[in-house]
């Protein structure tokens, strides 16, 4: 395989991960959080009403959980494609 | 020992800290000063940027703003925090890549040009200005409220401070410091929230405590007893709020968007070594954001609960001794409209402006229950008290009966909090000036020792403006953050993406998306927030947008705008092209 085609590969790759990460990102806050709170807060975990949970704590820990899922999947695509900094 | 004795031992422990990192960092060469020669662990550079954006306003005000927000304090908990994901995934690794010192550097190399280039360097300062004038506003208003000292003197120590390890340290010593900053924010943040929540729900951690049922035996909830309470009151629900949908989505999308696109955050993922260590970095960064941003809204509920119950329908007279402190200044206040001695808490202004205390020389003019009085014109509603929402925070350990080191922590974490986002933006201010206008622009030989001085004297210069804003604050600074969102998100956001993502952007078109981008948003906020205030209602607003969410509609604007220009125009030449390919792999 050429040089040229790996890396073609890698973006390809990357561009995936951030549509699969960027949705979830949007259904949780923007879904969950916004549009869908009023019906979300039927529901309800402890004493929270589920929406409004998802707006005010379930959508920050989920942020973190995303990144840290992208930096896991890009070290080992990065090894995987020979692009990683270490080798350098 | 008192409340102020405590406040000058913790300030003074602090300052002194602050100062001696300064020392020990001091930097001597431009990409010191810039970047902290690149070299920065990635987990001290996620706490040094959760200090850096973590503001006064965040450690301040925004518990207190969702206190009475609700629901529609959603707007800030997740705009603040889900920029960190488009940081992470969209823009770090890549501008790491870039390696170069600023965000106009990205904006004037990527389009093959110095116009953009200014462009970038008008935005980067007018973000940065309307921001760390509130920062010095902050660091005289905590000095004021505290330890009893003139707005003017706060606002000089702060600046005195601030001048110290931002002129001398650069990047590097701004890191350091935010480090510290950072460890005394976060637990002066956290120590009256475990307290309050022990207190109310038995559970010491907050997060868990405002899901939890009230130790007062009645086995409710305390979310469902406070959306009681507010429809006893007559308030909207808590847990429902007021704000449209789609206000609430466009303001969400406008900080967040806004956020990552903030240079002085930003430029935290240029002192990091690796593109691997830049990801990773955002990572550590949410993560020490979220531990504040997750107890806000707790303490927004406690404090909201504590407030209701302690005043509503109760006589005066029997109100605790911090009601009287804090109405002595004008922070609180209660009009006795039906003259019953009861305090009517109820939704509306109970007055018209904020309290002007009636003095009789040195003394302040008492009413028939003792209460403090004021020249206000009263309103016609049934609300009698008037609370500013700042106190919520301030006030906390007081009205929970903490003791008085609780109470100096808050006064020392929220300096904290406003120096070391100060000392951020007073560095972009200082590179944007000393890197992308002397050394880029008029320049191009000067020489790295001449280039630190210069951006030394430029960090010197803004931080006597800062003050001099933070002293002689504009009418509208509250309203000012509403535009560096906005700007940030009409501006550099969809240029970075694009510059990133879209091999073929040209500069014709970014350049024509980030002026009309610009020249929307800053019209309409400037329509509303200064021209015409009094047509801030949603009736007038475009498609029930507030100023506040409209940065999104620029956003929108500046692609559409890049994306129609670009294709009158040829493609960028290949070695842009190419450079872009390079910074998409992280070797």
């Amino acid at each position: 395989m050429t040089k040229e085609k790996d890396l073609k590969g890698y973006w390809k790759k990357n561009l995936q991960y951030l549509s699969i990460l960027l949705s979830i990102w949007f259904t949780v806050s923007y879904g969950f959080g916004i549009l869908l709170a009023p019906w979300l807060n039927n529901f309800k975990m402890g004493g929270f009403k589920l929406g409004f949970w998802f707006a005010q704590q379930g959508s920050i820990y989920v942020f973190v959980v995303l990144i840290f899922i992208y930096v896991y999947l890009m070290n080992r695509l990065d090894k995987k494609f020979g692009v990683n900094e270490e080798d350098a | 020992m008192d409340v102020q004795t405590w406040t000058y031992i913790l300030v003074g422990i602090t300052f002194t800290l602050y100062i001696g990192i300064a020392i020990w960092s001091r930097a001597g060469t431009t990409s010191e000063f810039y970047v902290a020669e690149g070299a920065v662990n990635p987990l001290t550079n996620g706490m040094a940027t959760a200090a850096d954006w973590m503001s006064a306003a965040s450690f301040l005000s925004m518990a207190g703003l969702i206190s009475f927000m609700g629901y529609d304090g959603t707007v800030y908990l997740m705009g603040w925090t889900g920029g960190y994901v488009l940081l992470a995934l969209l823009l770090a690794p890549y501008l790491r890549k870039f390696g170069k010192f600023t965000v106009p550097d990205f904006i004037g190399d990527r389009y093959y040009s110095n116009t953009a280039r200014t462009v970038a360097v008008i935005c980067a300062l007018i973000v940065s200005f309307t921001y760390v004038a509130g920062q010095m506003r902050g660091v005289g208003l905590v000095f004021s409220k505290f330890l009893e000292v003139d707005i003017f003197w706060g606002v000089i120590i702060g600046m005195a401070i601030v001048f110290f390890y931002a002129v001398l340290g650069g990047m590097k010593g701004i890191t350091y410091t935010q480090v510290a900053q950072y460890c005394v924010l976060i637990f002066a943040f956290m120590v009256p929230a475990f307290f309050i929540s022990m207190q109310l729900t038995g559970s010491p951690i907050p997060q868990i405590g405002f899901g939890s049922t009230v130790t007062d035996g009645s086995g409710m909830y305390l979310l469902d007893k406070i959306d009681q309470l507010h429809t006893e009151l007559g308030f909207a629900e808590y847990t429902s709020g007021t704000k449209s949908m789609q206000d609430v989505f466009f303001i969400t999308v406008a900080l967040m968007v806004g956020t990552a696109g903030l240079p002085h955050v930003i430029v935290r993922f240029f002192t990091v070594p690796k593109v691997k260590d830049a990801r990773i970095s955002v990572g550590y960064a949410l993560i020490f954001i979220a531990i504040l941003y997750t107890t806000a809204p707790a303490i927004a509920v406690f404090a909201r609960t504590n407030l209701i119950e302690t005043v509503s329908k109760q006589p005066y007279e029997e109100m605790p001794p911090w009601f009287a402190t804090w109405e002595e200044t004008a922070l609180l206040n209660w009009v006795d409209k039906n003259e019953d001695g009861i305090i009517n808490y109820a939704p509306g202004a109970a007055i018209v402006g904020a309290p002007n205390i009636i003095r009789d020389g040195l003394d302040i003019r008492r009413g028939v229950n003792n209460q403090v009085m004021i020249s206000n014109e009263v309103t016609t509603n049934d609300n009698e008290l008037y609370v500013d929402r700042d106190i919520m925070v301030l006030a906390n350990p007081e009205i929970a009966g903490l003791p008085a080191w609780v109470a100096a922590l808050v006064a020392a974490g929220g300096l904290a909090a406003a120096l070391s986002t100060a000392a951020g933006l007073l560095l972009v201010i200082s590179t944007s000036v000393s890197h992308d206008l002397i050394k880029k622009q008029f320049n191009k030989d000067i020489s790295d020792k001449a280039e630190l001085r210069y951006a030394r004297i430029a960090a010197a210069v803004a931080v006597i403006v800062a003050g001099y804003f933070g002293i002689n604050p504009p009418g509208f600074v509250a309203q000012v953050v509403a535009i560096a969102f906005g700007l940030a998100a009409a501006s550099f956001f969809p240029a970075i993406i694009l510059g990133i993502f879209y091999k073929k952007m040209n500069k014709q078109g970014a350049l024509a998306g980030m002026i009309a981008g610009l020249i929307f948003t800053l019209a309409y906020i400037i329509y509303f927030k200064i021209a015409f205030p009094e047509l801030n209602i949603p009736e007038n607003w475009w498609f029930g947008i507030s100023p506040e969410g409209i940065g999104t509609f620029g956003m929108i604007i500046n692609l559409i705008v890049a994306l129609s220009v670009k294709s009158f125009y040829p493609d960028p030449p290949e070695d842009v092209q190419e450079m872009v390919e390079g910074i998409r792999y992280p070797r």
